[in-house]
């Protein structure tokens, strides 16, 4: 329990420098923001200044950000520039379906990766070790954007099995989390084989092996048990790059989620929709580091020991 | 007890620099078990990494300097042969408006290379300098340095480059510089990691006897000594920054059109995908392959580097175990 609490009060700075970074925001774009908002509009300088005064930006910088942290925690996140929609609620009704894929490509990357990283572990310099470091070596080479369009090619054009862009078909998921959930199998395998090598040869798994111990025991219970740990810990630190890389692929398939609303809000300039995200994400990413955490303690509990944060 | 706790440090600092190495650096792994290999294989498999390392650079300094040498056709002229197959004339085809693919894929290349080394060159200098600071500085500062890239680094870099782009706007000037800030954090993580070790190193704690000041003593006897590390940071690093600023171009958020560039000709070449297979795939192609030789290159260099024969960075997750048996410092 100590850990627990331990481990969240350290996050509690890093989700206060992520609403600092949020906030900041608006003011980083050169120019006024009120400017930037009407622009194109055929604005006047009243409306500019009602503006201003309407968005609070001619309080000091403190009090704007007090009021900023004071609208979060009422889960309150300002309006859409465009729809004057809340956009709590736009970014709330669009995270399932990008947290579908976001999962889904991580299975991928864990049902390819793991497997094939233990195979290739144990049996060093053979044929699968062979393909399998072949494989981890061109997977992170092979954007998935690019990867994206050559299954597209394939399996849409060619073979005609997948639908190419979301139909809102369950089919309509697998190109996009094959491509996604590729580069990160390849990282997976890497890192296991790794691993596996290593462990393979230590003490603790030959004395296990003297007990008596079936050799598929040794390889499940001991050395993969001990070699999940970077695994997870790479998992969490990866996620926010699926999660963009997420947002990317939601954009070439034509899918609704959180990816292409940011990314269609950041080219109209829809700073409360990109504020909006970047706190969801950055929390999303810090509770999801937790979790893993939690889980590396509870499979590993020497690191509960381990003061949270150095 | 204090034992066990300083062992713990340890664990974290190198899982922190394994981490980061993941996101960045590809380990090689024909360069991975080098020693369980006989020898005379690996000296051969040795040449040859040397020679499509060598053959690989000097492509891609033909292209920056004279792509005109090695694509005839200009990458913007349009021609009367629209959505031709690859073929003798035109060796990788032609796009819609006749213009040839080839000759696009060679001049594409220089946006790409130039965001990406100029954003890792950016990084590098922030990087280095706010580790040292993190390091280095006075408690309070380094205390306050470090959260900040903390909370830096609890963003996605796509996500910090994103956002930079849409505050300051695109452009190539815009990716490069977009890559390189959010490359900073994970760069100043892992300087600062070797600078909190070095500081006790005892010529570092000699320069501070004989009164040596903290700027001195950085610029004298940290740097230098950072030399390797750095350098191995580079060379991993730029395989990442192609496929970031290839990503952001790919967003249209590159070169204005009708300019030619990776990212954005892959795009481009996507509509027409069921028609002209040869638009998307050879901007494709050729970002893997620069992709691969920019994680070959980084994979030699820290191996080259490395004293100890090993790879580099690579080795805080290698010695994770060992260290904690105590049988290797």
């Amino acid at each position: 329990m100590g850990f627990v609490l331990r481990r969240l009060s350290a996050s509690l700075p890093v989700l206060l420098g992520i609403t600092v970074v949020a906030f900041l925001l608006i003011h980083l774009m050169p120019g006024d923001p009120a400017k930037v908002i009407l622009f194109g509009s055929n604005a006047g300088p009243d409306q500019i200044s009602a503006l201003r005064q309407q968005l609070g930006l001619n309080e000091p910088l403190w009090r704007q950000y007090f009021h900023f942290l004071d609208q979060l925690a009422h889960g309150n996140l300002g309006t859409s520039y465009l729809t004057q929609n809340s956009v709590a609620h736009e970014l709330v009704s669009r995270t399932p379906s990008t947290l579908v894929l976001t999962a889904t490509a991580l299975l991928v990357a864990i049902v390819v990766g793991v497997p094939l990283g233990l195979i290739a572990g144990v049996r060093p310099n053979s044929l699968v070790d062979r393909l399998a470091r072949g494989f981890s070596f061109l997977g992170v080479a092979i954007p998935y954007f690019f990867l994206a369009l050559v299954l597209v090619l394939l399996f849409s054009v060619r073979l005609q099995l997948l639908p190419a862009i979301d139909d809102g078909t369950p089919q309509a998921l697998i190109i996009p989390a094959v491509s996604l959930g590729w580069g990160y199998s390849a990282i997976l395998t890497r890192l296991i084989r790794g691993r596996i090598i290593e462990e393979y040869r230590s003490d603790y798994v030959r004395s296990a092996r003297a007990r008596g111990c079936p050799e598929w025991r040794v390889l499940l219970r001991h050395t993969l048990r001990n070699s999940s740990i970077p695994a997870i810990t790479t998992i969490g630190l990866q996620f926010g790059n699926i999660l963009t890389g997420a947002a990317i692929t939601e954009v070439i398939f034509g899918r609704a989620g959180l990816g292409s609303f940011l990314a269609t809000s950041i080219t109209n300039k829809n700073i409360p929709v990109v504020q909006g995200a970047v706190v969801l994400i950055g929390i999303g990413y810090v509770l999801l580091n937790l979790v893993v955490d939690l889980i590396v303690g509870a499979v590993d509990p020497r690191t509960r020991l381990t003061p949270a944060i150095s | 007890m204090t034992g066990s706790a300083q062992v713990s440090q340890q664990q974290r600092e190198d899982l922190q620099m394994a981490d980061v190495q993941t996101t960045d650096v590809v380990v090689p792994p024909a360069m991975e078990n080098a020693g369980s290999s006989p020898r005379f294989t690996s000296m051969i498999v040795r040449r040859i990494a040397q020679a499509v390392l060598l053959l690989g650079l000097v492509v891609v300094l033909l292209v920056l300097l004279t792509p005109g040498l090695i694509a005839h056709q200009s990458p913007i002229a349009t021609g009367d042969n629209i959505l031709t197959a690859p073929g003798h004339a035109h060796l990788f085809g032609t796009d819609q408006l006749g213009r040839d693919v080839f000759s696009r894929v060679v001049y594409g290349s220089r946006p790409v290379l130039m965001a990406s080394l100029a954003g890792v060159a950016l990084a590098t200098v922030a990087g280095v300098a706010v580790g040292v600071l993190g390091g280095f500085a006075h408690r309070m500062v380094r205390a306050l340095v470090m959260r900040v890239v903390d909370v830096l680094l609890s963003l996605p870099v796509l996500l910090i480059a994103l956002i930079l782009i849409a505050t300051v706007g695109s452009g190539l000037s815009s990716i490069a510089i977009a890559v390189g800030i959010a490359f900073t954090p994970g760069f100043a993580r892992v300087v600062e990691s070797s600078v909190r070790k070095l500081r006790s190193a005892e010529y570092v704690q000699a320069a501070k006897v004989f009164g040596s000041g903290g700027v001195r003593t950085s610029f004298r006897h940290l740097l230098p000594n950072l030399a390797t590390e750095v350098v191995v940071l580079i060379s991993s690093g730029v395989g990442w920054a192609v496929l970031t600023a290839t990503t952001l171009s790919f967003l249209g958020l590159g070169v204005r059109l009708p300019a030619a560039d990776w990212g954005s000709d892959l795009a481009a070449g996507a509509t027409n995908l069921s028609t002209a297979w040869w638009l998307s795939t050879f901007p494709g192609a050729a970002i893997s392959l620069t992709i691969l030789l920019a994680n070959f290159l980084g994979d030699y260099v820290s191996a080259v580097l490395d004293p100890r024969g090993g790879l580099g960075l690579r080795r805080g997750i290698r010695s994770f175990r060992t260290r904690q048996k105590g049988t290797r410092a």
